[in-house]
């Protein structure tokens, strides 16, 4: 191809640009897992290097590699997982709650003028307030029962969840209205056409700010409530550390992180996807 | 009643003593002053205008987003709107946007896909369905809005500058595309634009519209044979009175 090219334009040499062959997907996923791991590992060391230091006795603070081996251990009991099984339902109970309150929420307060100027600034207090400040009063109402722990979550997570999708709404750009009303679209049909995924973007952003919140709320509601007779990972923190098993405490942190990390990058992703189809670009 | 009838059987659009006004600070600012004009079924008439002549606020009456202060405006049959822009909706593919304004008239969903298609392939966008307007060119997009206005079924075509952002090649070629359906479909459309040659190149009528505020100033006729050419001499003839036409109004109303 060059040759002919060559041959037409009367010149001797022609520069073809290359393509570049696609990665295999294996080296794709390491280019992209390496970093993460490099930065895990220099944690990892950090850790040893105090363990080795000698500033408390290991039985005080254990190593990584002793830590390691009884979570090896630990994820064959099945007591393991009905823990982190209790603290995921309760997560899951609540955000979903306070999903669909912050949803409802956000489009009262879009739709009803004097709605958005009480509820509206009372949003943005709520959502600054640490939702624990909620757990005494929950309990004296209901108890040291699920119910005090659930609206715990729910007054985490929901502020968040309802100010993301005003925002998306407020933000929705007034063209994209009159092109559906102009396509005939209006009330609930230009909600469910036009508003509420032009929106979309926005409220997954308000969607994983919430979760941060509710798994925030939940860790210390389980921590402060450990009468409900259920295991779970606030529950087993507690219990190790009157114990004290610091095997076990620092164990539980590294499962907490990484319940964290993961569903974090599911949102990471499910925002990336939506920025992509909409044409937004940038990575959040 | 029956005057009525009889009016909207051979009017497309009639607009009679329109007035639209805006707040503006303390003042009122009039977009559009008593104006007055017709459209006649199948026709087809541009409205050329400094920016500022109300031609955007005119049509968005017309379109039910805006509402006249004094006058009536009213359109006689099914409206359809091109914008100069943004009128996609991005998170959808062509064939959605498409598909979207069948599904709002109220098209069954087994029927929109193919309705879609064939829409999509008269705008000679066949194979572009499942992109999406973020992957488009300009003129593309107005492709797209265009057959999305056919999906709409509608009586009459509404444009608001549409080709005003495109380059020369893709206006020409929209044009043509633009002509060719506006025959096919007995369609009437009122073209809004700021360019004479532009409305001359399309108009069987063009209205030239005052600044500040605007209202019908002058009405010519153009009896060019069809299809015109952009470059052709009697078409430029025309177009240069009507921008000596304009910049007269212009400097008047300073």
């Amino acid at each position: 191809m060059a040759a002919e090219i060559a041959s037409r334009l009367e010149v001797a040499v022609v520069v073809l640009p290359v393509p570049r062959s696609p990665l295999h997907p294996a080296i794709r996923l390491w280019s992209g897992l390496w970093p993460k791991l490099g930065a895990v590992v220099i944690a990892l060391a950090i850790w040893q290097l105090v363990v080795w230091s000698g500033w408390k006795p290991e039985s005080a603070l254990p190593g990584p590699w002793s830590v390691f081996s009884r979570l090896a251990a630990d994820v064959r009991q099945p007591e393991f997982y009905m823990a982190i099984g209790t603290t995921l339902r309760r997560a899951a109970f609540g955000y979903a709650i306070a999903a669909a309150a912050g949803f409802a929420v956000a489009i009262l307060i879009a739709q009803v003028r004097l709605l958005r100027r009480s509820v509206g600034s009372l949003l943005i207090g709520l959502q600054s307030m640490p939702s624990i400040v909620w757990f005494p009063i929950a309990i004296l109402l209901l108890e040291r029962s699920e119910g005090a722990i659930t609206i715990v979550v729910i007054m985490g997570a929901a502020p968040a969840i309802a100010a993301g999708l005003l925002a998306g709404i407020d933000q929705v750009h007034p063209q994209l209205i009159r092109v559906g009303r102009a396509m005939g679209a209006h009330g609930f049909s230009l909600y469910r056409c036009v508003v509420l995924p032009a929106a979309l973007p926005a409220f997954v952003v308000g969607l994983k700010q919430g979760w941060a919140f509710a798994w925030r709320s939940l860790m210390s509601a389980e921590l402060l409530v450990v009468a409900t007779n259920q295991t779970s990972i606030g529950q087993q923190l507690q219990s190790a550390r009157n114990l004290p098993d610091t095997q076990q405490l620092l164990l539980l942190m590294i499962v907490i992180f990484v319940v964290g990390v993961v569903i974090d990058s599911l949102f990471g992703t499910l925002d990336r996807a939506i920025r992509k189809r909409w044409g937004l670009g940038g990575e959040a | 009643m029956s005057n009525l009838q009889a009016l909207s059987d051979k009017h497309a659009v009639s607009v009679d003593r329109l007035t639209v006004a805006f707040p503006h600070g303390n003042a009122l600012l009039f977009a559009l002053d008593d104006a007055s004009f017709e459209v006649q079924r199948g026709e087809f008439v541009c409205v050329v205008g400094a920016s500022g002549s109300g031609k955007s606020t005119l049509l968005n009456v017309l379109a039910g987003l805006d509402r006249p202060s004094a006058g009536r405006a009213h359109v006689h049959g099914r409206v359809a709107v091109i914008f100069q822009e943004a009128g996609l909706l991005p998170w959808l593919t062509a064939s959605g946007n498409v598909e979207l304004a069948l599904e709002l008239r109220g098209i069954e969903a087994r029927e929109r896909r193919e309705l879609a298609h064939d829409l999509l392939a008269r705008v000679h966008l066949a194979g572009f369905e499942k992109r999406r307007p973020h992957e488009l060119s300009g003129g593309m997009k107005q492709r797209v809005a265009l057959a999305r206005a056919l999906a709409q079924d509608a009586d009459v075509l509404l444009m608001d500058e549409p080709f005003a952002a495109l380059d020369a090649i893709s206006r020409d070629l929209l044009h043509e595309e633009l002509e060719r359906i506006w025959k096919e479909s007995r369609l009437t459309v009122l073209f809004v634009t700021h360019n004479a040659r532009e409305a001359v190149r399309l108009g069987d009528r063009v209205m030239v519209f005052t600044s500040r505020p605007g209202r019908v100033a002058n009405e010519v006729r153009i009896d060019l044979p069809r299809p015109r050419s952009l470059d052709s001499p009697e078409l430029a003839v025309i177009a240069g009175r009507i921008t000596e036409r304009l910049k007269h109004e212009m400097t008047n109303g300073r």
